[in-house]
């Protein structure tokens, strides 16, 4: 394995009360703010986020240094800074852990920010639920003003910066950008057409960035190491540094990981999550959130071509490829968020999918019609297999209504649908048809290798 | 009754205000306030809030209506939220939503006899890595079993939320990856039982770097 790094993220997740001011301070916190603001200028700041390399943390993996060269602001116009905590993409709970155990380091990585591309607000949208991290961040803001780092004169400059939290209230699709902006200034959380862009008319109307909460408290860091220094930490080009990895389902340590952007998920469940609970064989991994393509570790990368992007790993399994951006566009997945959902050889994978499905059809914003109606046939077709009703034709059901959802909507939900839809269809085929021609057996359910440890002996 | 935040969040709602370029951008903010007030946004608070926020009450029923933690009817004293995607479920959700209803005597989506329980489910609610975990209220509770869910149940009824918060619920918790020499980092007060401690929050054993032969 790639061997322990220093933490950089999670450094100061073990400290006591680490969401503390002072503790966070001796710890660290603020330094490099205070030297960015007090000595550098903001085109240099802009530049060492560009070359860190860094993808957007929050699922689509953007170059965060190159959303915020988007920025082309008119006269008149104010640039505003918003944070996507909305974190609902099922499997995913990172950004949770900054916001409550080191809540300054979004702060700073936000002072970082905002005085980069010149805004003086920012909004941290954090989905309803997380009412705990919400109060946390509060907390920490009003510590971080009653400091002097946040308000008219940040460490003492002529720069402005507030930063205010706004508390969502339960709703997956306003984590999608555009529905997020329309949550934050008071609307339904329905997704924009886009263009424009959040860059060029984003939050009341005004040139705004969106990022991941993890995206930001990873701008301390690179300011402090140099852009070039931290991309180096990762361990693919145009991908870098250190990331949060999430690890959920049938290991033996689920929880958080930090280590560099390029460990294997082989890696990932083997030496971090400390193997399979039980021993028992490793079936399918979700890899970054509900969305992405399953990954089967049965299956063998196919790039016998020298030019393939993935021809290093011909031959070997899904899960021996190191986990990028690109790396996993390549495999036909996507790395999303980062967290992966790991499945042990009991899991039905027709009984997983309809479990997801139902998720979409319930958090579907019903704007457009192939996305309303498709996740709700989904469901409905997978209901039908489950209990016996199925037909063998309904497996190409699936597929078809599946691609009639891709890339015919406002927002990126439908696809976030579909594609991992087509993926279990496609890499557990036989187990479709099988549900298709006897249904599911009854009580077939997700939890048989681990329902003895929450059932205990009652 | 016509409906009105005390002063204390009157003062909240004025300084909610200057946050925003735009007035009805508080519209989240102050139905939250007014929620935590009245337990639900009943048409008083709807009338309420439209004359503050000068909006229409078609408008904020419409923004009631979209987000699933807006309640538009009454819901008992505590509302429960038992997460059952995929995470959960392939950690036993489902074993905690069948607990939940027989104990409180009622399905998903309805309130106990008692009034002092609402039972819902939801969807992830982003702690995945620390499932079963249900939602109470304001809080979270994490890495459960059973008993430990009797525990949290029953001092909701007796000692009510609160209480019962500040002794069981959890935040984000985070296991050192290994060799790094930092422990891990969990901060339930009392944990669960031992065996959900140890499957969660363990580190991987300290090691040569080497992975496991799996
Ligand atoms: C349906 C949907 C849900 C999303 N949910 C989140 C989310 O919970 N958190 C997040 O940071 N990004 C989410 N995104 C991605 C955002 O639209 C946006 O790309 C991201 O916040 C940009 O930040 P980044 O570039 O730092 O990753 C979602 C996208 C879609 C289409
Ligand atoms: S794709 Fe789905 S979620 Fe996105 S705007 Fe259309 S209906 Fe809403
Ligand atoms: S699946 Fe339950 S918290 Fe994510």
């Amino acid at each position: 394995m790639s061997g322990p790094i220093k933490p950089l993220l999670t450094s100061r997740y073990g400290i006591e009360e680490g969401w503390k001011l002072a503790n966070a301070e001796r710890a660290g916190a603020y330094e490099v703010a205070r030297q960015a603001l007090t000595s550098r200028k903001p085109a240099e700041l802009r530049e060492e986020v560009k070359k860190a390399n860094i993808r957007g943390r929050g699922g689509a993996g953007f170059p965060a240094g190159v959303k915020w060269g988007f920025l082309n602001r008119q006269e008149g116009e104010e640039i505003y800074l918003v944070i996507n905590a909305d974190e609902s993409e099922p499997g995913t709970f990172k950004d949770r852990s900054i916001m409550d155990l080191d809540p300054h380091r979004l702060i700073e990585g936000a002072i970082i920010s905002c005085f980069a591309i010149d805004a003086h607000t920012t909004y941290i949208y954090v989905r309803g639920e997380l009412a705990f991290s919400v109060q946390r961040l509060e907390r920490a803001i009003a510590e971080a003003r009653e400091a002097g780092y946040l308000g008219e004169r940040p460490f003492g400059i002529d720069h402005a910066i507030d930063v205010h939290v706004h508390s969502g209230a339960g709703a997956y699709i306003c984590g999608e950008e555009t529905a997020l902006l329309n949550s934050l200034e008071g609307r339904r959380g329905e997704p924009r057409l886009k263009p424009p862009f959040p860059a060029v008319k984003g939050a009341f109307g005004m040139p705004t960035i969106v990022n991941n909460v993890e995206t930001v408290a990873s701008v301390p860091d690179i300011v402090q190491m140099g852009g070039e220094a931290w991309s180096a930490l990762g361990q693919l080009p145009g991908d870098g540094g250190v990331r949060l990895y999430g690890v959920s389902g049938h290991v033996k340590n689920p929880g958080l990981f930090e280590a560099p952007v390029g460990i294997t998920m082989r890696e990932l469940i083997d030496d971090y999550a400390g193997g399979m609970l039980g021993d028992r064989p490793l079936k399918a991994v979700i890899p970054g959130g509900s969305s992405t393509p399953v990954l089967d570790p049965r299956r063998k990368v196919d790039a016998p071509l020298e030019e393939h992007p993935l021809h290093k790993w011909h031959g070997q399994s899904e899960i021996d490829v190191p986990m990028g951006v690109d790396t996993y566009r390549a495999l036909g997945t996507m790395l999303g968020t980062c967290c992966a959902i790991v499945m042990d050889d009991t899991v039905n994978m027709v009984e997983a999918s309809r479990n997801l499905m139902r998720f979409y059809k319930h958090e579907s914003c019903g704007q457009c019609t192939p996305c309303r109606e498709g996740t709700g046939w989904l469901v409905d077709v997978l209901d039908n297999l489950c209990s016996g009703r199925g037909k063998p034709e309904d497996v190409d059901l699936l597929v078809n209504i599946s691609n009639n959802m891709m890339g015919n909507t406002i927002c990126a939900f439908a696809d976030g649908t579909a594609m991992p839809m087509l993926g279990m269809v496609q890499k557990f085929r036989e187990e479709f048809m099988d549900a298709a021609m006897n249904g599911v057996p009854d009580g077939v359910r997700h939890d048989d290798s681990t329902r003895s440890i929450v059932e205990g002996g009652a | 009754m016509a409906f009105a935040l005390t002063p204390e969040r009157e003062q909240q709602v004025d300084d909610i205000l200057t946050r925003y370029p735009e007035r009805r951008a508080a519209l989240l903010p102050v139905l939250w306030l007014c929620q935590r007030q009245n337990g639900w946004i009943s048409p008083e608070v709807v009338k309420y809030v439209a004359e503050r926020l000068e909006l229409s009450t078609a408008i904020i029923q419409g923004v009631v209506t979209f987000y699933t933690m807006f309640f538009d009817e009454p819901v008992g004293e505590n509302v429960v939220w038992v997460c059952r995607t995929l995470s959960c479920d392939l950690r036993g959700g489902k074993s905690i939503q069948e607990h939940l209803e027989k104990k409180l005597g009622c399905t998903a989506g309805h309130t106990s006899s008692d009034g002092k329980f609402t039972l819902l489910k939801a969807e992830c609610l982003a702690a995945c890595g620390q499932a079963p975990m249900v939602q109470i209220n304001d809080y979270y509770y994490e890495n459960l079993n059973v008993e430990q869910l009797d525990r949290i149940i029953d001092a909701h009824a007796t000692k009510g939320g609160d209480a019962a918060a500040t002794e069981f619920s959890t935040f984000a918790s985070f296991a050192a990856p290994r060799g790094s020499g930092a422990g891990p980092v969990t901060s339930a007060p009392p944990p669960p039982s031992k065996e959900a401690v140890r499957l969660a929050s363990q580190p991987p054993p300290a090691g040569d770097g080497k992975g496991e032969e799996s």
